[in-house]
């Protein structure tokens, strides 16, 4: 019971790394910031694995078992309490973070070796861990905003790493502020939380949801609307539509950042959120219905711009967002689990993918373009080995991690209680394209003939240390979604039952909701893989044939549709769309309008024309601006004296 | 020696308030060229004074509402002028605050003031007298008073020591506060004539048992004209032009001070005049103030965002962070006024580093043109750093101060029904990361563009101390903050009673809170309270 009574513990560990590399690491040589840097994310593993045996022998009665350690802030009835919960939820999140984490940490050690500033990026990455943790183990809505707030923080230092570089220094803030946006309305949502229940801890939110009925579709009440404004902030956080342009902006940060932060962690917040969210969403219908446009939209809107990416880790970070979109859809259509489910494969394969990419980058020396590629196979096999798994996995080829995830969030939007046919067909063509971009992805990197000057560019595997990472990545691709194997043989789905206790009471709530749904005929799931497979599959033979069997196609294909193309290409030009009618004219306005005519000009201008006017009037006033002196001392006296006759006047 | 000076009826606010005055005096006996000495000695001073504030924690106590450790004499019999001080759980951490910053603004004026080393100096410390004196006094003429001594030093910190316009500056900001002082003078002569005492609390007590009345427009006039005085202190859009000229050109120290105390004496004195004397010309006012602090919000926070000059950018960000104040002062809501009272004084941290960060900036090349720096984070990796936690401190990142202030004033505001003012409110959020770090990417970030920066000394000792202590305070006042909120709540409770008896407002019913499932019903009981409000206003002659 050690670490459960002391949860603080597993916060304290990357902290006390983060502090300690931060405050010391500038004198220390590479060794020690090694040790200090990695060293405690490896701990702070190990006291997950230790709390997750703990946890498995409390009684259901124990969960969510709560640590209430101090009073954050309290005034009148307001009060936040510095208190953690660990229930099964946490549980899956916390292994995603310090697994992942622990590992992505490792590879860095090879992978940064040679960059200005190690010290500050362990120093970073660490604190990022720290509120990471803080976010999914927090018991109420504004410690985990916490949380939120802080891997913003250390995402928006970590892109701007490299701080030189203008578009690095440029997307770091563009993704702090882009989520801020949509923090906007999670704080309003909490605020309208804490106004709804008078409290914030889950605990008694969702003790007094329980009391309150589901709320129609047409009609919204108010647990509609906050759930609408704390899905704004997931879908700033997540990357969602329309706030996702920060994320492939993000991908100036070095690759461990992308792999950890913008692609198996903190963009799954939303997602994490909303699903801890669940009892408030399951009782507003409309909200969930949004949830699942919104990401099913994004699923399929995000994988056509991946398909006409250059930039290796672009292409990734398009994957992310639509890869997101997927959990979100599982959320919206009230697969919970199933979207968790994805969250934690897809934190396997897509860090994976991110690595592998990080060791291309690093075999290239710094090369990203996939155009001036080609022919890595034989060169880094490791590294081409272990990416095609994780590709295979999120392609959802049999029996990889992602093909029981994927499936299972396009099985419930196709037949689950609140199932959509729409949303299921945007999701399996989202499918469709995601296999066709992530073998574009592999036939343009690893196979054909090389498009780099082989005499200049000396192509070699990565070190040790970064390849162990990989490997370990790359069969938890693989085995990381065998837990729900039984289901096909008529077994139990493990993950599901696990996560029952947190939202059984959502599904039964969704059964009550749509009284006519019944549980889909067995046998129906095999029908259902078989499409996913064969659509996937087809997806594979266009990239294919597109970049393997006739290569010329792809151009030709690319001049026949030139506009379409352009328009995917240019990524729709929603970056310029949001700086022609957003950004430019609130700057404009604000330096026009608002600070050069109303506040210069009319303002003050009023007041110093009154002080015109008044100096006009009595000349003799010009002398109080002689900047003598004795003249203003001189004034004091005389407004001393006007001030003491005054009352004497008065008390006459 | 310490039970006699915390005991009530002791004499520590005396002591507390006329300590920098004698450090004044102690001054004068220096030579003018001895300026190693007049520092240390004005370091030392101000640190004592810090020190014995600390005394306030422990003679304060916790459960009441009313003013604590009071002195009250006889001044001038004939005018019923009393020489009465006393603090509650408003001014007891504001006191704190300032002879806090003062120090720090000794610290940082070190090596950048050469001229009338020894008048800089005593100028700061008889300022540092006149500010503790105004959070002190409970005697109106006493606290007007020092309200006027404090503006003399303060007016010669930015005429003497400033740069570029300075004069200009100087006498804006004296003219302009002058012009409120004024109307309160009137105002305060007005409320003695009436009451026939200066005493505050003697008013305070005539006004709430009706032993004095004033008629509706007399209130509202005093009203007025006690608020016209803070609201160009504090400052409050549209009167805040002053702000930006007055930081821009005065010395670092004097924009610490400035920006850290001078500005909360403006939302101390709502808090302390306008709301408990006049209740319900408050009330009635409110909405118009509320919706001014909101113009000032995001007005102010949008200028900021295209200044090209860093001091005036931050002079801006006052503006947008004390409205949120205003705020939470007129919402009438216990966690909104605990939250505007804590912003006070993470706004006098927060902004007090951003000043002293620009100031180590200037003294490195002596300009604030955003455009002249550019990449500093290469040659001065520590300064910056401290600069970015400066900005995080200000943009309300969780886990700092700021955030703590404002997310209780929104958290106040909505509670009592007003959803779109918190909305409002909120944006600032957003737009307070887009300046901030707007600026901080053209300050430390990219490729160092001006030659002359590419070898600027990081901080020195001296420096760093300064920002160490600013940054922990930051950092405690983030995590701790009942610590400093347990010691306001008799206060804010006794007060937003005070402010509720009065004029059949009822305050109660605005607040009160429906159960989840009963929000229909709360909806109509807020429409019968305004409705009730409405018919009181019709049922007034």
């Amino acid at each position: 019971m050690f670490i459960l009574d002391h949860l603080w513990i597993i916060m304290a560990l990357p902290l006390a790394g983060s502090m300690l590399t931060l405050l010391a690491g500038r004198h220390w040589p590479k060794k020690l910031v090694n040790l200090s840097s990695v060293g405690f994310p490896v701990l702070a593993f190990i006291a997950y694995l230790e709390l997750a045996r703990e946890f498995f022998a409390l009684s259901s009665t124990q969960i969510p078992w709560i640590k209430d350690y101090f009073t954050w802030m309290t005034a009148g009835n307001f009060r936040v309490d510095f208190a953690l919960q660990i229930d099964q939820l946490t549980i899956v999140m916390l292994g995603v973070v310090t697994f992942v984490g622990m590992l992505i940490h490792i590879y860095s050690i090879g992978y940064m070796a040679h960059e200005e500033g190690y010290y500050r990026f362990f120093a970073e990455m660490n604190l990022f861990m720290f509120f990471m943790l803080t976010l999914v183990m927090s018991a109420n809505l504004v410690l985990l905003f916490v949380g939120w707030e802080g891997v913003g923080l250390c995402s928006y230092l970590l892109i701007s790493f490299f701080f030189t570089k203008h578009s690095a220094a440029s997307a770091g803030k563009k993704a702090f502020i882009t989520t801020r946006i949509g923090d906007f309305g999670f704080t309003i949502g909490i605020l309208m939380a804490f106004w709804l229940f008078k409290a914030v801890d889950y605990k008694s939110m969702f003790a007094a949801v329980n009391h309150m009925g589901i709320e129609s579709m047409h009609h919204w009440g108010y647990l509609t609307v906050i759930c609408l404004l704390l899905l704004a902030g997931a879908v700033g956080k997540s990357a969602q539509l329309p706030l996702y342009v920060w994320l492939p902006d993000a991908m100036e940060g070095p690759t461990p950042v992308s792999a950890l932060i913008h692609a198996a962690t903190m963009v799954t917040a939303g997602v994490y959120m909303v699903a801890r969210m669940n009892p408030l969403f399951s009782r507003a219908p409309a909200a969930m219905l949004f949830v699942a446009i919104i990401g099913a939209v994004t699923a399929l809107y995000a994988a056509t711009i991946g398909l006409a990416q250059s930039d290796i880790k672009k292409v990734l970070a398009y994957s992310t967002i639509s890869q997101l979109g997927y959990m979100f859809l599982a959320c919206g259509v009230g697969a919970y689990a199933a979207g968790i489910f994805h969250l934690m494969t897809h934190a396997f394969f897509k860090a994976l993918l991110f690595l592998c990419a990080g060791s291309v980058i690093h075999a290239m020396g710094g090369e990203q373009d996939m155009f001036k590629m080609g022919g890595l196979r034989k060169k880094i096999p490791w590294t081409y080995g272990t990416m095609l798994v994780a590709t295979l996995a999120i392609s959802g080829a049999p029996l990889f991690a992602g093909f029981f995830s994927k499936d299972e969030i396009l099985f419930d939007a196709y037949s689950g209680t609140n199932s959509n046919f729409l949303l299921y067909a945007l999701g399996m063509a989202g499918a469709l394209l995601t296999a066709c971009y992530m073998f574009r992805l592999i036939f343009l990197t690893f196979h054909r003939e090389p498009r780099f000057d082989e005499h200049h560019v000396h192509v070699h595997e990565s070190p040790k240390v970064m390849l162990v990472p990989l490997v370990i990545l790359a069969i938890m691709s693989v085995i990381g979604g065998w837990f729900v194997l039984p289901t096909y043989w008529g077994g139990k789905d493990y993950f599901k039952g696990f996560l029952d206790p947190v939202f059984g009471g959502s599904e039964a709530l969704a059964q009550q909701l749509h009284p006519g749904w019944h549980e889909p005929p067995h046998g129906l799931e095999y029908e259902m893989t078989t499409i996913a497979v064969i659509v996937a599959f087809i997806g594979f033979l266009i990239a294919l044939y597109l970049y393997i069997l006739k290569p010329a196609a792809a151009k030709k294909l690319a001049d026949s549709t030139k506009p379409i193309y352009t328009l995917i290409w240019n990524k729709y030009y929603v970056d310029e769309l949001y700086g022609a009618v957003i950004i430019g004219p609130l700057i404009w306005l604000s330096r026009n309008v608002l600070w050069k005519v109303i506040d210069t000009g009319l303002i003050d201008g009023t007041v110093n024309g009154l002080a015109f006017l008044s100096r006009g009037v009595g000349g003799g006033v010009r002398h109080i601006q002689s900047g003598n002196t004795r003249s203003y001392a001189t004034w004091v006296v005389v407004g001393a004296i006007a001030v003491t006759v005054f009352f004497v006047w008065m008390v006459h | 020696m310490d039970g006699a000076l915390v005991a009530n009826q002791g004499y520590l606010l005396t002591v507390l308030t006329f300590f920098p005055l004698l450090g004044t005096f102690a001054l004068l006996l220096l030579k003018g060229d001895d300026h190693v000495w007049i520092r240390r000695l004005t370091l030392v001073t101000s640190i004592i004074e810090f020190i014995l504030s600390l005394l306030l924690l422990r003679g304060f106590d916790i459960s009441t509402g009313s003013y604590q450790l009071q002195e009250i004499y006889d001044w001038i019999p004939s005018l019923h002028i009393h020489y009465h001080m006393g603090i509650d759980g408003i001014s007891l951490f504001l006191v704190i605050l300032t002879t806090f910053l003062t120090p720090l603004a000794v610290l940082c004026s070190w090596n950048s003031i050469h001229e009338h080393v020894k008048e800089f100096f005593a100028m700061l410390l008889v300022l540092e007298m006149g500010m503790v004196g105004v959070f002190c006094s409970l005697d109106l003429f006493l606290f007007f008073l020092f309200w006027e001594v404090m503006l003399i030093p303060m007016y010669f910190l930015i005429g003497i020591w400033g740069h570029g316009r300075k004069i200009y500056a100087a006498l804006k900001f004296i003219l302009y506060t002058m012009l409120g002082s004024i109307l309160m003078l009137v105002a305060i002569l007005w409320l003695s004539r009436v009451s026939g005492t200066f005493d505050l609390v003697a008013i305070q007590s005539m006004l709430s048992s009706g032993q004095i009345s004033l008629s509706w427009h007399t209130e509202l006039l005093m009203f007025l004209a006690f608020m016209l005085a803070f609201a160009i202190k504090v400052p409050l859009f549209p009167l805040h032009t002053w702000l930006p000229d007055a930081h821009t050109e005065a010395p670092t120290a004097g924009s610490v001070i400035l920006a850290g105390v001078l500005l909360k004496m403006g939302t101390y004195g709502m808090l302390r005049f306008c709301l408990p004397l006049f209740p319900e010309a408050a009330h009635r006012a409110a909405p118009v103030i509320a919706v001014l602090a909101i113009i000032g919000i995001v007005y102010a926070a949008l200028v900021a965002m295209v200044q090209h000059d860093l001091k005036r950018l931050v002079a801006y960000t006052s503006v947008s962070h004390l409205g949120f104040v205003v705020l939470g002062i007129f919402v009438f809501n216990p966690v909104a006024m605990e939250g505007a009272i804590y912003q006070m004084l993470n706004h006098g941290v927060s902004t007090g580093m951003l000043f002293l960060v620009c100031g180590m900036l200037y003294d490195r090349r002596h300009t604030y043109e955003i455009k002249e720096f550019g990449g500093l984070l290469k040659p001065m990796p520590i300064l910056c750093a401290f600069f970015l936690f400066a900005c995080l401190s200000s943009l309300a990142l969780p886990m700092l101060n700021g955030f703590i202030g404002e997310f209780m004033i929104l958290i106040g505001v909505f509670d009592s029904h007003h959803f779109a003012w918190a909305s409002w409110a909120a944006t600032g959020a957003i737009l307070s990361a887009v300046y901030l770090l707007w600026a901080y990417q053209r300050v430390a970030m990219e490729k160092v563009t001006v030659e002359k920066n590419e070898k600027l000394p990081d901080a020195t000792p001296r420096e760093r101390l300064i920002l160490i202590v600013a940054s922990l305070v930051i950092l405690f006042m983030g995590i701790f903050s009942p610590m400093f909120t347990h010691r306001m709540d008799a206060t804010t409770t006794a007060l937003l009673q005070q402010v509720s008896n009065k004029g059949g407002y009822q305050v109660g019913a605005l607040r009160s809170r429906p159960a989840p499932h009963a929000s229909a019903v709360a909806s109509s009981a807020h429409e019968l309270a305004l409705r009730s409000v409405s018919l009181e206003r019709q049922a007034r002659p």
